[in-house]
């Protein structure tokens, strides 16, 4: 009996052997499957989004109203709504907010975007503090997708259905607004509608990645893989492909990390999404450091 | 004459900026339909404000602008204004091909999808074929030279099939031989019918192909006929110290000048 299992061999399917234990342990665990499909989900629509965001240079903007979503999140739940639809109005409202002051003040929109977040931010605090709901603060800021509850899992898949559709019908016309807002006026579109399209389209995402990676986390995921893909292409397209690629390997692997080393899910996402940041900045083909130093160093080969 | 031309008009435009500069100030003009008028003046003088004003990107404090009696949306909702934006405008690193480009000239024609039919390809093709740019079409924008940019902007807004035309500076940076190529299309264009609005403060080639002249320092100093209004006491007045007697008073028309 013994010696069936005993006999080493260096095969393809000796090495497999262990990669494929790693891979199928985890998913003995029932939480393991839904944390695992969570997280690829939402990183196809920060993936998606984020190549939109690294192009209109709205980074900070996707900071601002990931932290504003806080006072919403523990209002909803203290009224006894869906935690979505608090975080979404309230970092919907801080974009409003944000706009009307620059509108008003002399201040630059850095700063206004400054102010108005962290305001938010530390009401959340307040009341999250004041009020008696059972809101577990670590969780919002660091996430908890390993105890995703069943009706989280509702919300977080309608978040990104919904979000997904949005892009999908207006894509040409969100990267119209991204490339040159001035010619999407001139032929007769509304500018106006599509800037808050694209805020209500990344308040949607960010409540939806509020449970992967947490508030603190979220903007990493709506900014890095789309990073990345812009470091290796020059086709909208092929960014968006890549930022997906990137994104789901490293919401996947990074789950499966944090059920094997006992650590963080967000934060191991994030510290692979930024290692494959890392690898892009160093080793693309055309705009990577290597080939650029390789370029200076032999300017003409023709 | 064609009756599908259109003039632009500018009534008595003043525009202030939110740091209290006050860009221009009482600026009334007409571009006469199925004419190249060049705009002139120099920087700072007020000509990308009165661009974007026509554009309907700045709101005016006073003042409107039609285009024959049509309003600023109107006008763009029937596709009838093209804007082609300074060099120093556009996002060079975007990750989009030339062809991509001259295809967003023709969204205004598409269903809300923006799905391109075979009419949209056919006068995106013509548009590359007409600027040069056919072998570029594949091209990033960014890997393009300076003449090349504005040929592929150019495209666009030829695909787009507008009336009006507006073109930002469009010689800056440009060799000879680009400047030359662009200008005769702009004179193939005027001739279809099209009315062409040109910035620049290169007043060299001015004459050489503008029927007609605005100058602009804050105001409209003069406007007419290249011949009337390239005297030497016009230009002087426009790029000279502003004759204050000749400009309504106000404090801070004069301000930038002591800057």
């Amino acid at each position: 009996m013994n010696n069936l299992v005993t006999v080493p061999r260096f095969t393809i399917l000796g090495l497999f052997g262990p990669i494929w234990q790693w891979l199928i342990e985890p998913l003995q665990a029932g939480f393991m499957i839904k944390a695992i499909w969570v997280s690829a989900f939402v990183g196809v629509v920060c993936a998606v989004l984020s190549c939109y965001i690294t192009l209109k240079g709205w980074s900070l903007m996707g900071d601002a109203v990931s932290h504003a979503v806080v006072p919403g999140v523990v209002v909803a739940y203290a009224l006894g709504l869906p935690f979505a639809v608090g975080a979404f109005v309230f970092g919907f409202g801080a974009t409003v907010i944000i706009g009307y002051v620059k509108s008003k003040t002399r201040l630059k929109e850095d700063a206004v975007i400054g102010v108005i977040f962290t305001g938010f931010f530390a009401f959340g605090l307040v009341l999250a503090t004041k009020i008696p709901s059972n809101v577990d603060l670590f969780h919002i800021l660091f996430g908890n997708v390993l105890g995703i509850s069943p009706s989280d899992i509702i919300q977080t898949l309608i978040t990104v259905i919904a979000t997904l559709t949005i892009i999908l019908l207006r894509r040409k016309d969100l990267l119209l607004f991204c490339f040159d807002p001035n010619h999407a006026k001139a032929i007769g579109l509304n500018t106006q509608l599509m800037y808050y399209t694209l805020l209500s389209v990344l308040a949607l995402t960010i409540v939806t990645a509020l449970q992967t990676a947490g508030i603190v986390l979220v903007i990493a995921m709506l900014v890095t893989p789309g990073s990345t893909a812009y470091l290796l292409t020059d086709r909208f397209d092929h960014m968006l492909a890549i930022s997906i690629a990137t994104s789901v390997v490293s919401c996947v692997l990074g789950t499966y990390l944090s059920y094997h080393l006992d650590v963080s899910t967000g934060g191991s996402i994030v510290v692979l999404m930024t290692i494959l940041f890392g690898l892009a900045m160093v080793f693309a083909p055309k705009y990577g450091i290597l080939s650029q130093k390789l370029k200076r160093q032999m300017p003409v080969s023709q | 004459m064609r009756s599908d031309t259109f003039g632009i008009t500018v009534e008595n435009i003043s525009v202030t900026y939110s740091n209290a500069h006050l860009a221009l100030y009482n600026a009334s003009c007409y571009v006469q339909p199925g004419t190249i008028t060049g705009l002139v003046g120099p920087n700072g003088g007020g000509k990308s404000t009165l661009f974007k004003t026509i554009m309907g990107f700045v709101i005016p404090d006073q003042g409107r602008v039609h285009i024959d009696g049509l309003s600023i949306k109107m006008a763009q909702k029937r596709q009838l204004m093209a804007y082609v934006p300074q060099t120093d405008d556009v996002d060079w690193n975007f990750p989009i091909s030339v062809a991509d480009v001259v295809m967003m000239g023709r969204y205004g024609y598409m269903n809300m999808l923006r799905v391109s039919g075979r009419e949209d390809r056919r006068q995106v093709a013509e548009s590359l074929d007409r600027v040069g740019m056919s072998d570029f079409r594949r091209r990033q924008i960014g890997e393009l030279s300076g003449g090349q940019k504005k040929r592929a902007f150019l495209a666009r807004a030829m695909a787009q099939n507008s009336q009006v035309i507006l073109l930002d500076e469009p010689f800056t940076g440009v060799d000879v031989k680009t400047e030359k190529r662009i200008v005769n299309l702009l004179l193939q264009l005027r001739d279809e019918g099209h009315t062409i609005l040109v910035s620049t403060h290169d007043l060299a080639s001015i004459s050489t192909f503008c029927d007609r002249t605005i100058l602009l320092n804050r105001t409209v100093l003069a406007a007419g006929t290249t011949a009337e209004t390239f005297t030497e006491e016009n230009l002087s007045m426009t790029f000279g110290g502003l004759p204050l007697s000749s400009l309504p008073q106000k404090n801070s028309l004069f301000q930038s000048h002591h800057e």
